[in-house]
């Protein structure tokens, strides 16, 4: 029975252990009952400071309380502890597990806030996690490549492949045999500028969905990723050939690559995504199968976060630069810049994690069933 | 045996929560009882916080809407360009809050202190890693984004299928295609034991019971439970020897804590009775708070102090 008493002079020592202690110790007829109104000040204590924490973080807590938090936290941990040995007291019992439990969910809560986490995401961790996901996005690139492939391969084939490709309803005209005039017409310039910021929010929540679905669908090893990557390159495959069978080939990829390498690259990232969970539910290694998902999917929700901030970028550059910028040389170096740019900040950007080793120890942490 | 009904009812209510329990632990080696929440309160929670979501979003879009009435209004006297780009504007607005809103609601939320959203905390609930470490952003996000693939796609889906194929367009193959999505993800929870959805899986997280338990009177100081106390009614002190109080053990203590401290008259007099039957005592009548006091006080004690020596007596069978 030492070890309470350690503790107990360590609360003194602390200075608030006398908070509100109550007077009547020596009339309870339980050892175990004196054992915690000896306590309960510290408890009571603790249970002040997680409260303040958990309605508004640290800054309701002053200095004094927040150097007092660890060691009042294993003062409640440890009385737990003794209490499991020494107290049939069950509603005590019950309120040691909480306060432990609660308490323990402030220590090792997160160690930094949401703008600390966005700025390591923005200086490099975003980049980690794109370059961790090099084989899914050299496997995803193949899909897109072989998908836009295809479709082009089918329409040139046979070109009633082109309306099963593609919804008529949204080709607004770009159809095989359309006259060349008509087809340049749908690569121009607005004439009239109002309306394109409702068009990029519109064209914003649309292409993030999609993204999006393609990452979620993941899930289902991967497969319907792919899918979705393979059927999306497929009718960009048949507009090609369509525009490429009246020599607008050039044109073409000039008013695509304006938006389009900032969009296709987010949906390249977001099939990998979902294909990075879905290869490590299939082949999850030595690591059980939920360790597996679940590391490769909170590397993959980075990504995501990444993708939704790049079809930020493209709806914007869909809507403005595409809209009001002639040439298809200024288009093809607008794209081209974008493309360097995010090829230089994911695979040049190379920032160690700052605290991997925390992060291991964190991870070592184990949960009995 | 109508005066043991309580103690068999509140056995079962016991039973019944240690199916979903479990254990994390601590890197100070101590095992926190956790509680996997139920299902039935994760759907609650989802509900209440589309609710709130929506009622919030319905109110903005309803301001913005008297805004662009107000606009629409002036265009009378302001040139006609002007008053387009600033409807324009609104509608970006409008567009980007439901975007932000839907993420950030529950992204920003469950990345604060307490790790749950307005409709879990109602019900008691928050997220926690699964491994016992740290609540990451990147789970939380991952288990969010997830949230669209189980629920609202296939949803959406649903009834986008069931008006095409009312008018005929499609066949209802793809209808069903679109329940079965909905169902594979919706009864997920109902495949494991710890009733992660897909979204937990991939984010390595769970959802637990947060209870914020108050902590109670301590039961010896009290009545006729302290060190010299006597019944206030009578002035009797109560005390029982070695057979009497050998006949329960801890779960039968235990129950009796719960119902003092609940108080509830009619169960004490059963348990009096039991009791007092028992033990091989005459149940009188009026004093039986008392007794229950001296009574749990003593059991306390003799269970208390075997279990120094090592020796538990779980209940009154064993």
């Amino acid at each position: 029975m030492k070890a309470p008493k350690v503790i107990g002079s360590l609360g003194a020592f602390f200075g608030r252990a006398a908070l509100s202690a109550p007077a009547d110790i020596e009339s309870a007829a339980l050892r175990s009952d004196r054992f915690r109104l000896e306590r309960e000040g510290d408890w009571r204590r603790l249970e002040d400071i997680v409260a303040r924490m958990e309605r508004g973080g640290l800054r309701r807590v002053d200095d004094e309380d927040l150097l007092a938090l660890p060691t009042l936290y294993r003062t409640a941990a440890s009385s737990l502890s003794v209490a499991r040995e020494t107290s049939l007291d069950l509603a005590t019992l019950r309120y040691l597990e909480g306060l432990v439990q609660r308490a323990w969910f402030q220590v090792y809560g997160p160690r930094k806030g949401m703008s600390g986490w966005l700025r390591d995401f923005f200086l490099g961790g975003w980049s980690r996690a794109v370059q961790a996901l090099w084989l899914d996005i050299c496997i995803a690139l193949f899909v897109m490549v072989a998908g836009a492939v295809t479709g082009w391969a089918l329409v040139n084939h046979d070109r009633e492949w082109f309306y099963r490709l593609v919804d008529e309803r949204m080709a607004q005209g770009r159809v095989p045999g359309a006259s060349r005039e008509s087809l340049e017409a749908t690569l121009a310039v607005e004439q009239e500028t109002s309306g394109l910021s409702a068009f990029a929010a519109s064209l914003f929540s649309n292409n993030a969905g999609v993204c999006i679905m393609a990452f979620a669908l993941g899930f289902a090893f991967g497969i319907p990723s792919l899918l979705l990557l393979v059927q999306n390159m497929a009718l960009l495959g048949a507009l090609v050939w369509v525009f490429g069978s009246v020599g607008l080939g050039y044109q073409l990829g000039g008013w695509l690559s304006i938006h389009g390498t900032t969009e296709l690259f987010g949906i390249l990232l977001s099939g990998a995504a979902g294909l990075h969970i879905g290869r490590s539910m299939a082949f999850p290694g030595t690591a059980s199968l939920l360790d597996a998902a679940s590391a490769a999917g909170r590397r993959a929700a980075v990504v995501m976060l990444g993708v939704v901030i790049m079809m930020i970028v493209a709806a914007l550059l869909e809507a403005f630069p595409r809209q009001l910028v002639e040439g298809a040389m200024d288009r093809y170096l607008i794209g081209g810049f974008f493309l360097v740019f995010w090829v230089s900040y994911f695979f040049l950007l190379r920032v160690p994690e700052p605290d991997s080793h925390a992060a291991r120890n964190a991870d070592a942490i184990g949960v009995e069933t | 045996m109508k005066p043991s009904a309580p103690l068999a009812a509140s056995r079962s209510y016991i039973e019944g929560e240690t199916k979903r329990s479990r254990a994390i632990v601590t890197p100070e080696g101590i095992a926190i009882p956790t509680v996997v929440a139920s299902r039935s309160a994760r759907v609650g929670a989802l509900m209440l916080d589309l609710l709130i979501l929506s009622l919030a979003l319905f109110v903005f879009d309803l301001l913005l809407d008297l805004l662009a009435g107000g606009v629409w209004r002036g265009a009378r006297t302001e040139p006609l360009g002007q008053t387009s780009a600033v409807l324009e504007l609104l509608y970006v607005i409008g567009a980007i809050v439901g975007f932000a809103a839907w993420y950030a609601y529950f992204l920003a939320q469950e990345l604060g202190p307490r790790g749950a959203t307005l409709g879990k905390r109602i019900l008691g609930i928050r997220v926690a890693a699964r491994n016992g470490g740290r609540l990451t952003p990147e789970a939380v996000i991952a288990r969010n984004l997830l949230r669209d693939v189980e629920i609202f796609y296939p949803i959406a889906f649903m009834f986008f299928t069931l008006r095409l194929s009312l008018m005929g367009e499609v066949s209802s193959g793809l209808l069903w295609a679109a329940m079965i999505w909905f169902l594979l993800f919706a009864l997920f929870p109902f495949f494991n034991k710890d009733a992660l959805r897909a979204g937990d899986i991939i984010a390595g997280t769970w959802v637990v019971e947060a209870p914020k338990t108050k902590l109670a009177d301590a039961m010896s100081a009290q009545g006729a439970a302290t060190i010299e106390g006597s019944s206030e009614l009578t002035g009797v002190r109560y005390q029982f020897g070695e057979a009497e109080l050998s006949v329960y053990g801890e779960h039968e203590l235990q129950t009796l804590e719960r119902m003092l401290r609940d108080g509830n008259d009619e169960a004490l007099f059963a348990v009096h009775e039991t009791i007092c039957r028992k033990i091989g005592w005459d149940p009188g009548a009026g004093d039986e708070r008392a007794f229950l006091e001296a009574f749990y006080t003593q059991l306390r004690a003799r269970l208390e102090n075997d279990m120094r020596f090592g020796k538990r007596k779980a209940d009154k069978f064993s």
